[in-house]
C-alpha cells in the first residue's frame, strides 16, 4: 500500500470526496481507491497474504473433513475431554481478550475520559470480532452447529450457565454490531444511522458492561459443574466467576495495546495524526489500568485458594506449575506494567501487554485443558485440531484486516461525520 | 428529556430481565431440598458377586440396539485394555462396561459394572441448556437428541464420566448414554437388560427406599464382607444405582471425591449473583456516568449563559 499512497495523492481513502470533485463509488471504497490489478499487486507483495494461503491450504480440507466426516475425524474424540482447543483457546481465549470493547466504552461514555477517544474504536471492533469469532469457533466445536439457535427458541434450559453464556453472548453481539456501526454508517454516508446509534450509546455501553460482566463471570462459572475434574488450584466454586471476569479485563485492555502496536507498526499508512499521536499515551494509561487489574486479580487469587485451604497443593508438581503460572502470567506483566507506566516506557507496556495476552490464552488452556482430568491423563489435541484452530484465527486476522483497512476505525472521516 | 426516556426504558428492560432470571432461580432454591420422587426404582449392585462374565454387557448391547463389538462379549481379555492407561469406559458403541481390578491382599479379583448412575439430581441435567435431559419419576435420567445442540457440557458436568459423544457422525451426532431402558421396559416397571440378564444375582432391582434397607441389612448381618459404606447414598447428592463393595470404593477406582451434594451446589454462588448485577449495574455506572459527567455539562451550562447575557 505504502507504494501505491507515494504515486496516488487520492488514496488512503478518507472522504467521500475523490480529490477531482466527484463521490467515491462504494465499489472504489471496497477496493481501497485502487484499480484491480494494483490491488493484486499488492496482495502478491505482502508476504503475510502467503504465510496466510499456506495456512488455508491445509486448514480449509480439514475444515470440510470436519462437516462431512464428523468431530471425531480431526479429533481425538474423546469422551474425557469432551472440550477441546476449539473452545479451549477458541471460546475460553478469545472472549477475555475481546473484553476491550466493553472496558474502552465505559472509560470514554461512561467515565467521559475522552482523552481515551482515539483507541476507542480499535476497542470496539476487538471485542465485536473477538465475539463473532468465539461463535465461529463455536460453529466448528459444536456437534449440531445446525441448531445453534435451539437455547434461544426451541427448546430453553434457563437454569443451565451455559443458557446464560448462549444469551449473553448472542445479545452481547448485537450491542456490538451497534457499536461499531456508527463506523460503518459513516463509510456509506448515512448520517440518520449514526445519529440513532449515538443517542443510544449510553444504554448500549451500560448493556455492554451488565452483558460482559455475568458471561465473562459465566465462562469460569462453567467449570464449577466439574468440581472434581479441574485441579482445585485452579478452580475456586466460589470465586471462579470473578476470577474470570477480572483477568478478562487485562486481557482485554492488552489485546487492544497489542492490537494498537500492530497497527502503529503495520498499518501506519491507514493511521492518522490523532490516532498515531495519542497512541503511546493512550497506551500508558491502559497500561496503569492492567497494572492495577493484575495486582487485583493475583490477590483475589490468593483468596481463593485462601478460602479452599489449599496450600498443601503448592508443594506438588501441580503446585509448582501453578506458581509458574502466577509467576510468568500474572507478577511478571504485572511489574513491567507499573515500571513502565511509572517511567514512562512504552516498549515496555507493550511487551507487558504481549506477555498479559499469552498469559491469559495460557491460564485458559490450563483451565479447560492441562489441568482439567488433573488426577488421571493428559491430552495432546490431534494435530488437524491444532491446525483447524490456526485457519479460524486466520480468518479473523484476515477479517479484521479487511475492516481496519477501510472503515474509519484508526483515523477520522473527513467532512459530515 | 430524551435521553431520560430511553434510560427509564432501559431500567424497564433490565427489571424484566432480571426477573425472567429469577425465576428458574426460585425453582432451583427449591430443589435445594430435592431428595428424589418418592417411589423412584434404582440398582443395588454388589461387587462381592460379580464374577465378570459380561452377560451384562451384551444384554445391554442387544436391548439398545447398539453396533456389534469388535470383540466378543464372552473374550476376556477386554479386561486388560487400557487407554491413556485408563480401564475401559462408556462410549459410543457400549452404555455399560465392566472391568476387572486386582485388589492386594485378595485371592481373587473384583470386578466393577459401570453405567449411569441416574442420580437424583443429574448434573448432567442441571448444566444442560436446551433441557434435553429429563428426571422420571420413575428414576431414569433420559436424554432427548431432538433438541441437544452437541455442547457436550454435560460430559463436563457428570462426575462419573458417563455421558459419551457420537464423535464418528457429522450428521446425526447425539450424547450416548444408559437410560435405564426407560422407554422398553421401566415404564412397564419391568428390570432393565442388564439387571435380568446377570446369572450372579449381583444387582438387584427395586424401589430406592428400599435397596438402601437392604443394603444396610447386608452390611449389618455381614459386616465382615462389607465396607461400611453405600456408594451413591450420597454421592452427588444421592444416585439410583449404587454399590456394596468388600473393600475400600477408591480401591475398585471409584471417584471417592465425588462430593456428597449435588454438583449444582457448587453452581449456584455464581447463579446469585446474576439477577444483582442485572438490577444494580444500570443504576451503578448510569450514576457513575453522571457524577463523571457533572462538571462537563456544568462548564457548558456556565458557556452558554455567559454567552447569553
Amino acid at each position: 500500500m505504502k507504494t501505491f499512497i507515494e504515486n496516488k495523492p487520492a488514496i488512503p481513502i478518507v472522504s467521500h470526496l475523490n480529490p477531482n470533485g466527484s463521490k467515491w463509488a462504494l465499489k472504489e471504497k471496497l477496493w481501497l481507491g485502487l484499480s484491480k490489478q494494483e490491488y493484486k499487486e499488492q496482495f502478491i507483495r505482502n508476504p503475510v497474504n502467503w504465510v496466510l494461503i499456506f495456512i488455508f491450504a491445509i486448514g480449509i480440507p480439514i475444515l470440510l473433513q470436519r462437516y462431512i466426516f464428523g468431530l471425531g475425524s480431526i479429533t481425538h474424540g474423546s469422551n474425557d475431554y469432551p472440550w477441546g482447543l476449539f473452545l479451549g483457546f477458541g471460546l475460553f481465549g478469545m472472549v477475555p481478550l475481546s473484553a476491550s470493547g466493553f472496558l474502552l466504552g465505559t472509560t470514554v461514555e461512561i467515565f467521559g475520559r475522552k482523552d481515551f477517544t482515539p483507541i476507542e474504536r480499535l476497542a470496539l471492533l476487538n471485542g465485536l470480532l473477538g465475539y463473532f469469532f468465539a461463535v465461529v469457533y463455536l460453529l466448528v466445536d459444536l456437534g449440531m452447529p445446525w441448531r445453534l439457535y435451539y437455547p434461544m427458541i426451541v427448546s430453553l434450559g434457563p437454569a443451565a450457565v451455559l443458557f446464560l453464556v448462549a444469551w449473553h453472548v448472542a445479545t452481547y453481539l448485537s450491542v456490538q454490531i451497534a457499536e461499531v456501526s456508527s463506523a460503518f454508517f459513516e463509510w456509506i454516508g448515512w448520517l440518520k444511522g449514526k445519529r440513532f446509534i449515538k443517542s443510544i450509546t449510553i444504554g448500549l455501553t451500560v448493556a455492554g458492561i451488565i452483558l460482559s460482566t455475568l458471561h465473562q463471570g459465566a465462562l469460569g462459572a462453567l467449570f464449577t459443574y466439574a468440581p472434581t475434574k479441574v485441579h482445585p488450584l485452579w478452580l475456586s466454586a466460589n470465586f471462579q466467576w470473578i476470577h474470570f471476569f477480572c483477568s478478562a479485563i487485562f486481557a482485554g485492555l492488552s489485546m487492544v495495546m497489542v492490537s494498537a502496536a500492530l497497527c502503529k507498526r503495520y498499518l501506519t499508512w491507514r493511521c492518522d495524526r490523532q490516532f498515531l499521536d495519542n497512541i503511546d499515551r493512550c497506551t500508558l494509561g491502559l497500561g496503569k489500568g492492567c497494572a492495577y487489574a493484575l495486582i487485583t486479580y493475583l490477590v483475589i487469587k490468593l483468596v481463593g485458594i485462601a478460602h479452599d485451604n489449599e496450600w498443601a497443593y503448592l508443594l506438588t508438581g501441580w503446585g509448582q506449575y501453578f506458581m509458574l503460572e502466577m509467576a510468568l502470567a500474572v507478577i511478571l506483566p504485572m511489574m513491567l506494567f507499573a515500571y513502565g507506566v511509572k517511567h514512562q516506557r512504552v516498549g515496555m507496556v507493550r511487551l507487558a501487554a504481549w506477555i498479559s495476552v499469552l498469559g491469559i490464552i495460557w491460564n485458559r488452556l490450563n483451565t479447560s485443558m492441562i489441568c482439567f482430568n488433573w488426577q488421571t491423563y493428559q491430552e495432546i489435541p490431534h494435530w488437524k485440531e491444532i491446525w483447524a484452530t490456526v485457519t479460524v484465527f486466520a480468518i479473523y486476522f484476515i477479517v479484521y484486516r479487511f475492516i481496519l483497512y477501510r472503515l474509519p476505525i484508526l483515523y477520522q472521516w473527513q467532512g459530515e461525520r | 428529556m430524551k435521553k431520560l426516556i430511553n434510560r427509564r426504558r432501559f431500567l424497564q428492560g433490565s427489571l424484566v430481565a432480571s426477573a425472567a432470571a429469577a425465576f428458574p432461580l426460585a425453582k432451583n432454591t427449591a430443589a435445594a431440598n430435592f431428595e428424589g420422587y418418592p417411589d423412584s426404582m434404582g440398582v443395588l449392585v454388589d461387587l462381592s458377586r460379580c464374577v465378570g462374565c459380561r452377560s451384562c454387557e451384551a444384554a445391554c448391547n442387544k436391548e439398545q440396539n447398539l453396533p456389534a463389538p469388535e470383540k466378543p462379549f464372552n473374550d476376556f481379555s477386554v479386561f486388560d485394555e487400557l487407554s491413556h492407561g485408563q480401564k475401559r469406559r462408556t462410549d459410543e458403541t457400549r452404555y455399560t462396561v465392566v472391568n476387572r481390578h486386582d485388589i492386594p491382599g485378595l485371592k481373587h479379583p473384583l470386578f466393577r459394572k459401570i453405567q449411569c448412575n441416574h442420580c437424583l439430581e443429574p448434573a448432567c441435567l442441571t448444566s444442560c441448556f436446551v433441557n434435553a435431559y429429563t428426571k422420571t419419576p420413575e428414576g431414569a435420567v433420559i436424554y432427548d437428541a431432538s433438541v441437544c445442540v452437541g455442547c457436550r457440557t454435560c460430559m463436563i458436568a457428570c462426575p462419573f464420566n458417563i455421558p459419551a459423544f457420537r464423535y464418528s457422525s457429522a450428521f446425526d451426532p447425539k450424547i450416548m448414554k444408559c437410560i435405564f431402558c426407560y422407554d422398553t421396559r421401566l415404564v412397564k416397571g419391568l428390570p432393565p437388560a442388564c439387571v435380568e440378564a446377570c446369572p450372579q444375582e449381583v444387582m438387584t432391582f427395586g424401589r430406592r427406599t428400599d435397596l438402601l434397607e437392604m443394603g444396610r441389612q447386608r452390611i449389618r448381618e455381614n459386616p465382615d464382607a462389607y465396607v461400611d459404606h453405600i456408594y451413591g447414598e450420597n454421592e452427588a447428592g444421592g444416585t439410583a444405582w449404587m454399590y456394596l463393595s468388600p473393600v475400600p470404593f477408591e480401591q475398585v477406582e471409584f471417584n471417592t471425591a465425588v462430593p456428597k451434594e449435588p454438583i449444582l451446589n457448587y453452581v449456584k454462588d455464581f447463579l446469585s449473583i446474576v439477577p444483582m448485577v442485572l438490577t444494580i449495574w444500570p443504576a451503578l455506572f448510569t450514576g457513575i456516568h453522571l457524577l463523571a459527567t457533572k462538571k462537563e455539562k456544568m462548564e457548558q451550562q456556565k458557556k452558554s449563559e455567559g454567552s447569553e447575557s
